[in-house]
């Protein structure tokens, strides 16, 4: 396994790229600004394409340097790029209802990435892998998908669910660096160009909601019931 | 032919004729053009099933793989296509779109295209893309109309399936994780490799990774309780779509559950994933029940009839054995068949009462005499009463069932059909004979034009007939495919 025999400076990097990425995601949990969203959504991927460099570099995989240049392109520049324009268009820039608010929603995150922790060390227990950084990549992980919930859940600015689904996507990406490094590079290249897709789908789907239900926000999307 | 050249015939036939019609851009040709490739799939796709059977045959280096798993559900989903596509012509053309009729059918065959593009793929990344690209062109047929009520199901579908599907992913990935212990860092995650590696994972990490792939693909199956997206998608769509989504989209998904649970059975777990399962699907039949008795919409009732049998299919793969697999795979077609006859007839009623509410229909049989036939037998089909195709299969998923050691849910599974067979029942009785005389005398025949009317008649006697001819004669070429799927899946694992 990759991740149990790195140098330790390389452990701290890893970690250190790991833990940040994790609180960008509390930044966008606990702020109500749409442009704080993006920007900590860029600043994310960024880390994330770093964090590929970094394994590219630790781990002897090289075709990762290009993965890692195409995840700060697309993830860092495209996406963000695309999504600025949804919001400009949409002449919102700030969460209005949000069903929870954002200091609540820090604490629930905090109970969250409690739970994604013991998970990951049990399953790392269970692989011999405790105490390395595996834990902390499958923490990281699984954390990242449960705040992109529980933003689905409690927000409701379209912009807002669009970035919660990324954050979950962000969150696979960074485990998958980790702990598989080795996966197909046609299978990495794939899911990058698949997100641009579904963010381009969510553009046209934004673009009919505003013109044809009248919203931005799914709190007014409450006609089909039962 | 050779498998190579039926698999080309198969993809390339449908993503001709959407680039086609997108390009064309005339109704009346795009019609035509779509139902030219529906005609050519599945006449490949009956030429498939025999030659799959002497498979697994991998094309394009091991990414497309041709087995008879795959075979059986793209027999369903190009049966549903070639419906549809008939049926659409009479449908679309008096919804009175036609500016934007070519885009449609440029959706639609694009949509049959990445339907079936699924059962064929080996790789299980590739096959979780595949599944999400159907996710993307179905969301623009859902949101077609452009009403308010459109929109707002082609965005919940949207945002649901792709946080549910992403769940998938991970659990996917967690897979490749568990298998690169054994195989090395880089290696393909094909479905045959991950069987053959099961025995070796480790089981805390692969049950983990089966729930995440389980809840998943199921999301997209529309297992409760994911199933919320489900109900708003089918009743929004235009009855083509909706039954494309339910006859053919979610059986794409359902073959991932079935080829993951054959994985799982070779991990050393004992009977807890299988429980999960069989759990999960009797829930799926509980909620729709309780969504059936009460329902007032006549799509969102034949949705929650999806999520039913969706359910029925899944306990059939969770009691497994060669007979549960058979019972679920017979179910699979039975279902495809029926459930498209059921969305065509809500259609007609559609347009002739122009309202879904099911207050609203009343004496169907005075106002479409032959459709209003067809649609009733097809009701009594769907809620499982003999002759028809359902009664068999679900009987033969209830003596898999009863086999087994979850004996309790067979009891469930029964208690619920007969709930589910008296409430949709109890709705047709209130469309085809309502409550007052004089309401009768009001109803007007409604005809649609002569034209229009073969378009959307064909198809539902292409539907039912087939239906009561696999109720009374199960053929033993069906038997004997089952078993080599059962084998296939390591289905003598209970």
């Amino acid at each position: 396994m990759f991740a149990a025999q790195l140098p330790p400076l390389a452990q701290s990097l890893f970690s250190l790229l790991a833990i940040t990425s994790l609180l960008l995601a509390f930044v966008m949990l606990g702020s109500r600004w749409l442009n704080a969203y993006l920007g900590a959504f860029a600043l994310q991927s960024w880390l994330i394409a770093l964090l590929s460099a970094a394994v590219a570099y630790y781990g002897g995989y090289p075709e990762l340097y290009g993965i890692a240049v195409l995840t700060a392109l697309f993830r860092g520049l495209v996406l963000p790029y695309l999504l600025l324009r949804i919001v400009r268009r949409l002449k919102v820039d700030r969460e209005l209802h949000e069903r929870l608010a954002p200091s609540s929603s820090l604490v629930v995150g905090g109970l969250l990435v409690l739970f994604a922790f013991v998970v990951a060390h049990h399953v790392s227990k269970a692989l011999g892998l405790a105490g390395t950084v595996a834990v902390l990549a499958l923490t990281a992980m699984l954390s990242m998908k449960l705040i992109g919930f529980l933003m689905l859940m409690v927000r409701s600015e379209v912009v807002s669910q669009i970035l919660g689904l990324l954050v979950i996507e962000n969150g696979i990406f960074l485990g998958s660096q980790i702990l598989v490094p080795g996966m197909p590079l046609l299978i990495e290249l794939v899911i990058l160009f698949d997100l641009l897709v579904v963010v381009a789908c969510f553009g046209v789907l934004v673009r009919y909601l505003t013109v044809h239900a009248g919203t931005s926000s799914t709190r007014e999307l409450r006609r089909l019931v039962g | 032919m050779s498998p190579g050249s039926l698999v080309a015939i198969i993809l390339l036939a449908p993503l001709a004729a959407a680039l086609a019609c997108e390009l064309i851009g005339a109704p009346r040709v795009s019609e035509y053009l779509n139902l030219l490739a529906s005609i050519a799939v599945f006449a490949a796709v009956l030429r498939l099933l025999p030659i799959a059977r002497g498979g697994p045959y991998t094309l394009l280096h091991g990414y497309i793989i041709v087995d008879p798993l795959g075979a059986w559900v793209q027999l369903s989903v190009a049966a549903v296509y070639l419906l549809a596509s008939l049926y659409a012509i009479g449908y679309m053309r008096s919804i009175d779109k036609p500016a934007r009729l070519h885009r449609f059918y440029a959706l639609f065959a694009g949509f049959a295209f990445t339907v079936l593009l699924g059962p064929l793929m080996n790789n299980i990344g590739v096959y979780w893309i595949a599944i999400e690209l159907t996710t993307l062109v179905s969301t623009f047929l859902v949101g077609f109309d452009k009403t308010r009520e459109a929109v707002e199901a082609a965005w919940k579908y949207i945002v649901v399936v792709s946080a549910g599907i992403s769940l998938a992913l991970l659990g996917i990935i967690l897979y490749y994780w568990a298998g690169s212990l054994h195989l090395g860092p880089t290696y393909n995650l094909t479905w045959a490799a991950l069987r053959a590696v099961a025995p070796q994972l480790n089981p805390t990490l692969s049950l983990v990774a089966f729930l995440l792939v389980f809840i998943g693909f199921g999301t997209k199956v529309g297992l409760a309780p994911m199933h919320t997206w489900l109900p708003d998608a089918h009743s929004e769509g235009p009855a083509p779509v909706s039954a494309m989504l339910s006859g053919a989209l979610l059986n794409t998904a359902m073959i991932g559950i079935a080829r993951f649970i054959g994985v799982i059975d070779n991990v050393h777990l004992g009977a807890l994933p299988r429980t999960v399962v069989i759990a999960i699907g009797a829930l799926s039949l509980a909620i729709a029940a309780l969504f059936i008795t009460r329902q007032t919409d006549v799509k969102r009732l034949m949705a929650y009839s999806s999520v039913e049998h969706m359910g029925v299919m899944t306990l059939g793969f969770g009691f497994g054995g060669p007979l549960g697999i058979a019972g679920a795979l017979y179910h699979m077609l039975n279902h495809s068949l029926n459930k498209s006859l059921m969305f065509f007839g809500s259609g007609d009623a559609m347009h002739a009462y122009r309202s879904k509410r099911i207050g609203r229909i009343h004496h169907v049989l005075t106002a479409m005499p032959v459709a209003g036939a067809l649609w009733i037998a097809g009701a009594v089909a769907i809620t499982g009463a003999p002759p028809f195709g359902l009664f068999l299969s679900e009987f033969t998923i209830l003596r898999a069932g009863l086999a087994g050691p979850n004996a309790w849910a067979v009891y469930v599974m029964l208690l619920l059909l007969v709930v589910i067979f008296v409430g949709f029942l109890n709705r047709f009785r209130a469309m085809y004979f309502g409550e007052s005389p004089q309401a009768a005398a009001a109803v007007t025949r409604w005809r649609a034009p002569r034209q229009e009317r073969f378009w959307c008649l064909l198809p539902m006697w292409l539907a039912l007939l087939p239906l009561l001819a696999l109720g009374v004669w199960w053929p033993s070429a069906f038997s004997h495919y089952f078993s080599l799927i059962a084998a296939q899946l390591g289905g003598g694992a209970r």
